[in-house]
């Protein structure tokens, strides 16, 4: 591990001496002040950040990109040549429009927009404000913190993964990062890719895939699109939804990408790397069906089952969260995005996966709140601006809802793992050993199975495995609660002197 | 049933091999998980280096022959470890405190070995340099906590325990006479004719179930998990003013260095102790100090990332002992809780001092330091 020995200890003894603090620090003892922090620069975040600073508010937006649109609106680095972003995106329009408004109010001082800022966690003074602690720099070395009155967590999801056998072999991507690789350096992980999992960012992949010059040959999707039919309220609601999936039904015909529904990936196959997978029909719990497994030659598989929204700060800042339809776990909301917590509201999948026009519609309103209560009131306009998003927020809610039921995994999944799949890849804990610790030593939650395996105490900090790991203890454990949302105290890891830069004098 | 136990810690894991080894049939029950509480918060020291003489340290140097027993019984996945501590001292005056220290620990029975400065750099290669000195602890060693409280659990089970997490006790069962008949849980009832309180922090609030007073308050420590590493460091490493914290009864935030590695590559850096109730928030000061120790006494760690924080709560009692032994004022009630920031180096004692009282034997060690009722009198 490249270190000096001499450096870190000069630095001891500099804090020692009277007169020779350093200038980081000090800078740190009166962190940036603003009205309004927003973290996340995605649809949600941009959204809330270009709101509050169209009415005057002064807000500080912190990401941990280089450049704005979070997951979604993830672009090619500049020099890469690509010409018509746009064509891999939907609502492209929306995101120039967002960026043209943020640039403007970055270029006014309305809006300081601190790219590459992580922030680790957020604390609350005395006096009611909030302080986030961020690193940024190259290597993450740098630390700032901002102080603000109010704070919009719009910090996004990342991608809920399910094992099987052979899942852990080189061409295995998650559909997310083949759709990110996609985005943002125009690189396709094979050429021949099976597109697999749940949930409507597959449809959105294939297509991608198939656009930039791969062959599709099978969309497998464990849930069925019919359970979408069965809640027309909710479809009449939202027509465009319809319209987006006969769009992508249309696209993915096109591109002859055969789409199985209620069917599984169940194994993967190849020496050194990706050669084919077995496709198995999957009964509604996700149980495969015996005598059903296909294999489809593929040099790449892109997989992925939802997404998972990422709480950290939301529970460092003492949100109560809820669990929702979908499995995963969401911060509370009230009608104006207002969390259990004051001076804390949040936007987009914090509030429970629901996408990007949700995201947009739910970061604009946090602002237009905050603004209310920063003003002690709004305008008629603004007013009635409140009621027509609240409006679109509770159709998109009602279809996030349904599309959460959809595809949830079904608790038979766990059926098509064997004893020696590795579950936690970064420790390598297989699916028996996770098993013997709920039936044997009397685990039945994750915090437990983790503690007794360390599943989910390696470098990802069980954001991969964490999903299965709870449906392992609930499908092996003694009944007991499978436990809240995942904690991570530190939402990204920091350089112990980083920490330690913190630590002020006495 | 012989015997309810309240608590599926390490404390009430312990109760239960030794109990359930002396042939009683035993039943443990918990609201949780198996080592949900403190348990599962701790480093796993099991340590003598960091105790005056005293009944507490008695109570650690039987613990520390009976896990090398158990080490033998169990299996590795506990990872024990007879690693060894190292109490180092920054200044000549903190030194000398360590040494007086030492000196009396030795007259007890504890192997304690004077360290110098070159000698330190032999030991801890990575330790800062221009240290005083310190002290060698043979005896400290290590176990992965929860492994060792459900793997003693496990035993406990094949000899026809019967585990119950995830049930509540609501109510302690009495006779006529006031004396133990069991307990009420959310699922229904468990008779005995004794109870043992190995409910830890929760321990006072179980006590109050049956109509007693335990002042069991919770101390808060926080502790930092580095990316796993090579082996940088190889004993427990600790400066000498942790002893000093241990003992302090003070309400506010005290954080000394200890700093060890893990066999998963992980270094853990504690130890932090504050009262605030049952706070779970991230403590930045904490967090930020505690980072800075362990920097001021291993420089290399300042380029390590942490990846994790997490807490626990300490169950104390005001004298910084445990309770164990059977309660006079509730005949069938055992109390094994209060054991604060040393429960799992202690829970092997204590589950064989309570299999033994239980039964009526006389115990190894006077149980009167550890009297339950010890607090009525205030």
């Amino acid at each position: 591990m490249p270190h000096s020995t001499d450096e870190p200890g000069a630095r001891e003894t500099g804090r020692a001496e009277v007169g020779q603090v350093d200038q980081v620090a000090e800078v740190a003892e009166v962190p940036e002040f603003a009205e309004v922090a927003v973290v996340g620069a995605g649809p949600a975040g941009l959204a809330a950040a270009v709101t509050a600073a169209d009415h005057g508010l002064d807000v500080v937006l912190l990401d941990a990109a280089d450049a704005p649109g979070g997951q979604y609106y993830r672009s090619p680095a500049d020099g890469l040549g690509a010409t018509r972003p746009g064509r891999l995106h939907h609502h492209w329009h929306t995101f120039t429009e967002l960026s043209a408004r943020l640039a403007a109010h970055r270029d006014s001082g309305a809006i300081r927009h601190l790219a590459g800022h992580q922030v680790w966690t957020v604390e609350r003074t005395g006096d009611g404000d909030w302080i986030l602690h961020a690193v940024t720099g190259g290597d993450q070395e740098t630390r700032t913190a901002v102080r603000a009155r109010r704070m919009v967590l719009a910090t996004g999801a990342h991608e809920r993964q399910l094992p099987f056998p052979g899942w852990t072999l080189p061409g295995v991507v998650s559909a997310a990062g083949a759709q990110a690789m996609l985005k943002s350096g125009l690189v396709l992980p094979g050429r021949r890719i099976v597109v697999a999992g749940s949930g409507p960012l597959l449809q959105a992949v294939a297509v991608s895939l198939t656009r930039a010059g791969a062959r599709v040959p099978a969309l497998v999707e464990a849930a069925g699109y019919g359970a979408y039919a069965r809640a027309p309220r909710v479809l009449a609601g939202n027509p465009g939804k319809a319209v987006e999936g006969a769009r992508f039904g249309a696209a993915l015909a096109r591109a002859r990408v055969r789409v199985l529904t209620h069917r599984a990936v169940t194994e993967v196959h190849g020496d050194e790397r990706v050669e084919a997978v077995t496709v198995s029909r999957v009964d509604h719990r996700w149980r495969p069906v015996a005598g059903t497994g296909r294999r489809i030659a593929c040099d790449a598989l892109a997989v992925g089952h939802g997404l998972v929204p990422q709480l950290e700060l939301a529970l460092a800042a003492g949100c109560v969260t809820r669990p929702g339809l979908d499995g995963t776990h969401a911060v509370v909301l009230d009608a104006r995005l207002g969390t259990t917590v004051p001076g804390v509201w949040a936007a987009g999948e914090s509030g429970g996966v629901g996408g990007v026009e949700l995201a947009l519609c739910e970061g604009e309103l946090a602002a237009l709140s905050i603004i209310r209560e920063v003003r002690g009131g709004v305008r008629g306009q603004e007013a009635r601006r409140a009621i027509a998003l609240g409006r679109s927020r509770n159709r998109l809610r009602a279809f996030a809802a349904l599309m959460g039921t959809v595809h949830r995994p079904g608790a038979g999944w766990s059926e098509w793992l064997t004893g020696d799949t590795e579950v936690c890849r970064c420790e390598e804990v297989t699916a028996g050993r996770i098993r013997t610790a709920c039936e044997e030593l009397g685990a039945g939650d994750t915090r437990t199975v983790k503690l007794l395996t360390r599943a989910g105490m390696g470098w990802c900090q069980g954001r991969t495995c964490g999903f299965a790991v709870r449906e392992l203890a609930t499908a092996h454990g003694t009944g007991q609660e499978p436990g809240g949302p995942d904690r991570r105290p530190l939402a990204c890891p920091v350089k112990l002197s980083t920490l330690a830069d913190l630590d002020g004098p006495g | 049933m012989d015997v309810v136990i309240v608590g599926a810690g390490v404390v009430g894991a312990a109760c239960a091999h030794y109990t359930s080894r002396s042939g009683l049939s035993v039943a443990v029950v918990d609201r949780g998980p198996v080592a949900g509480g403190t348990t599962g918060s701790g480093e796993g020291n099991l340590l003598v280096s960091d105790k005056v003489p005293g009944p507490e340290l008695e109570l650690a140097l039987l613990s520390a022959t009976l896990w090398q027993q158990l080490s033998e019984e169990l299996p590795p996945d506990i990872e024990y470890e007879l690693k060894g501590g190292v109490v180092v001292a920054a200044s000549q005056d903190s030194l000398a405190a360590l040494s007086m220290t030492a000196t009396g620990q030795r007259r007890a029975g504890v192997e304690a070995y004077h360290v110098t400065p070159d000698r330190l750099r032999d030991m801890e290669p990575h330790l800062a340099p221009h240290l005083a000195g310190g002290c060698h602890y043979p005896q400290d060693a290590q176990v992965q906590p929860a492994v060792a409280a459900s793997e003693l659990l496990r035993s406990a089970g094949r000899r026809g325990a019967l585990l119950c997490p995830g049930e509540e006790v609501v109510g302690i069962l009495t006779d006529s006479r006031g004396a133990v008949r069991g307990v009420r849980t959310t699922r229904g009832e468990l008779r005995a004719p004794v109870v043992v309180n190995a409910a830890g922090t929760w321990g006072g609030d179980l006590a109050a179930l049956a109509g007693v007073h335990l002042p069991v308050l919770p101390r808060r420590g926080f502790v930092l998990v580095t990316e796993p590493l090579p082996r940088l460091i190889r004993h427990k490493v600790y400066a000498a003013e942790y002893v000093a914290d241990v003992s302090s009864g003070s309400a506010a935030l005290q954080t000394s260095p200890v700093v060890e590695g893990t066999p998963s590559g992980p270094v853990l850096i504690g130890a932090s102790r504050e009262r605030v109730g049952f706070d779970r928030t991230l403590s930045v000061p904490v967090v930020a100090r505690l980072a800075a120790q362990a920097a001021a006494l291993f420089p290399v760690l300042g380029d390590v990332r942490v990846m994790r924080a997490y807490h626990g709560f300490r169950p104390y009692l005001p004298d910084h002992l445990p309770a164990i032994g059977p309660d006079p004022r509730v005949p069938g009630l055992f109390h094994a809780c209060g054991h604060e920031g040393a429960g799992i180096g202690l829970a092997p004692a204590t589950g064989q001092l309570i299999a033994d009282a239980i039964r009526g034997k006389r115990p190894a060690l006077d149980l009167a330091p550890f009297a339950p009722e010890r607090f009525d009198a205030e």
